[in-house]
């Protein structure tokens, strides 16, 4: 197993802000601050075999990939985190990307379980058990086809697995295509902050799955120049940076419907931001934010609705 | 004490003019702007005046009730978390996050709300305790319920994140990391009820604290109520601390270095140590407050990261300077 570079290393902060973010990060791009590094493709686990028969995917990102690829019945085992698609509740549970149970992971017998990159101790046990992995990190949105292709290759699907992932790239280049000939705004991509008040917020900085995402619909990112993949800001930031337009993003059960417009209502507290004026703030709520997967073109769609709904219209 | 007074002023008055973007002050207060179109008011009224009130009220809250605990339980390393009351809080926090509790009271969201029921419930506790140890116990008694009710609290609260999912367990770590960028005045006016009661037990208390910190016995000789004194100094103290920590998270140091500097400069009588530490907790906060929210801008840094790296390295210079 090769390390991982010193670029890698060094950017791994011991606070505990980074430990959560790389919690949320790994679910979504890597917590690395560099760009894809040739030494550090996806896959390269052990050995490679046969094609496996008994798959076992920690994260929900490579759980939708293998759906995408026709891949599923091989499923042995899935993350705690896996909600879609919903044929996932059937199967077994074996923790998730901090908490992974060893214990069950062995008592499926499977034949390849497929880890993200930071899970060293897994990665370990794992090769002491001799059991073939499959490793990947995401940093950006291109890493998403590339790790689908590389596992499609490992699990012996790798013509379905190309043909899922040129089909998101296609679709990703016609919303691109779509929103083009608009002016790209000045977007505020919150992922999360206090509910019913100004505090605590988190941002998308210059790089990122939502970043990549924001710029393919139209967006340009206000926090585009901090190479950093979330940013704790202030409403005095918030002011001065002065977006055109605020998404932010609520998963899973952290947000109920009847609640949406009390929560863009908040945004109220600060009217001279032009996206306050315009009414331009929108709260959007769903797991294909949070989970870089085939699902990525529905997040980006979604963007480029709420970006430029012109280009929608009709 | 004239000093610490200009100091905390000093702060008060300045650190609104200060922070990642230039501000003109013509601007701030100039009428004829709608206040929805003007930025530069929006930034003086919106995010700076409400964390420098902020940080004064907290400041001196955990400051005060660091004195406070540190008289009574005659320990120089009890601080406003040693009851309790912090963990009271953080666990309430982080139920109502984890809980998606969503509730208001007065323009005070949940999450304030729960904190401070969590202090106030691990106050409860504490003063449950205290009053049902039988009179001259040692203060070690009470500082042994104290240390053990804030481990059961902080094991019930890793319970409870570990029930999270991720996105409420990023803001779990996010509120227990602190901020004082409140948003509104509504926390700020909420948090000064508990404050304004517990500063009136505080006014009780200087001459009390003098003759405690010899030692009970001795103060009780002198003509003082101990089990009374001691209710007041509990319920006071605990009440700055809940107030304190459901306006800004826990903020670690302030509450015990604070009272430690002070006591260097002015002396061990509670008469001037009081007032003396509301002053430059007040000062000193405001002051982390903008390191906090300048040194990475427009980037945040949670300033409970900045009390505790100012705070740590200043708290063991003066452990090792004293021995």
């Amino acid at each position: 197993m090769a390390a991982l570079p010193p670029a890698v290393k060094g950017t791994r902060r011991a606070s505990a802000a980074v430990l959560a973010w790389a919690l949320l990060a790994a679910l979504q791009t890597a917590p690395f601050a560099q760009p894809v590094a040739a030494q550090n493709r996806p896959g390269a686990g052990s050995a490679p075999a046969a094609s496996p028969r008994r798959i076992v995917s920690l994260i929900p990102a490579t759980t939708e990939m293998l759906f995408a690829m026709g891949a599923a019945d091989r499923l042995a085992g899935v993350g705690s985190y896996d909600r879609f698609p919903p044929e996932v509740e059937r199967l077994p549970r074996v923790g998730g990307l901090l908490d992974p149970s060893v214990e069950r992971i062995l008592s499926l017998k499977p034949d390849l379980v497929i880890v993200y990159d930071t899970q060293a101790e897994l990665k370990g046990q794992l090769a002491r058990a001799r059991i073939p992995i499959f490793r990947y990190a995401h940093r950006g949105l291109p890493d998403i086809t590339e790790t689908l292709r590389a596992i499609g290759v490992r699990v012996g699907a790798g013509p379905e697995a190309d043909a899922a992932a040129s089909r998101i790239e296609q679709q990703l280049a016609a919303i691109k295509a779509r929103v083009a000939q608009r002016p790209r705004l000045k977007t505020l991509l919150v992922f999360g902050r206090e509910p019913g008040t100004l505090r605590q917020i988190d941002a998308s900085g210059g790089y990122g799955f939502l970043h990549d995402v924001l710029e393919i619909a139209g967006g340009i990112d206000v926090l585009a120049d901090l190479k950093r993949q979330s940013v704790q800001l202030s409403t005095e930031s918030i002011l001065a940076l002065a977006p055109e337009v605020i998404i932010e993003l609520h998963y899973g059960s952290s947000m109920r419907a009847d609640r949406l417009d009390a929560e863009r209502f908040v945004w109220n507290a600060l009217p001279s931001v032009p996206a306050v004026k315009s009414k331009r703030v929108h709260v959007l709520v769903g797991d294909e934010f949070v989970v870089p997967g085939p699902r990525i073109v529905l997040a980006a769609e979604r963007f480029a609705r709420a970006l430029h709904p012109d280009a929608y219209a009709r | 004490m004239a000093g610490f007074g200009s100091l905390a002023l000093a702060a008060c008055l300045l650190a609104p003019l200060v922070g990642s973007t230039p501000i003109r002050l013509t601007a701030v207060f100039d009428r004829s702007i709608p206040f929805a179109d003007n930025v530069d008011a929006q930034i003086f009224f919106v995010a700076r005046l409400p964390r420098v009130l902020a940080a004064t009220i907290v400041g001196s809250g955990l400051a005060l009730a660091g004195v406070v605990f540190q008289a009574l339980l005659r320990n120089p390393l009890a601080s406003p978390d040693t009851l309790g009351v912090s963990a009271g809080a953080a666990l309430g926090a982080v139920l109502a996050i984890t809980f998606n509790a969503d509730f208001s009271l007065l323009g005070v969201s949940a999450i304030p709300l729960a904190t401070l029921a969590g202090s106030l419930g691990a106050l409860a506790i504490v003063y449950g305790l205290s009053a049902a140890r039988r009179r001259g116990a040692s203060s070690m008694v009470l500082l042994l319920a104290g240390v053990t009710l804030t481990t059961l609290l902080g094991a019930l609260t890793t319970f409870v994140r570990y029930l999270a999912d991720f996105t409420q367990t990023l803001q779990t770590v996010r509120w227990l990391m602190g901020s004082l960028d409140v948003g509104s005045y509504g926390p700020i006016a909420a948090a000064l009820v508990p404050l304004t009661l517990a500063c009136a037990g505080f006014a009780t208390l200087p001459r009390v604290l003098d003759l405690l910190s010899i030692g009970a016995e001795s103060a009780s000789a002198r003509g003082v109520n101990v089990p009374r004194a001691e209710k007041i100094a509990l319920a006071s103290a605990s009440l700055a601390t809940g107030a304190a920590v459901s306006l800004a998270g826990p903020l670690s140091f302030v509450g015990i270095i604070v009272p430690h500097l002070v006591r260097l400069l002015v002396g061990a009588d509670h008469r001037l140590v009081l007032p003396a530490a509301a002053l430059f907790g007040s000062a000193f906060l405001i002051g982390c407050d903008l390191v906090a929210r300048t040194a990475f801008a427009p980037a945040e840094l949670p300033v409970g990261v900045v009390t505790a790296i100012i705070g740590g390295p200043v708290f063991l210079w003066l452990l090792f300077r004293r021995q």
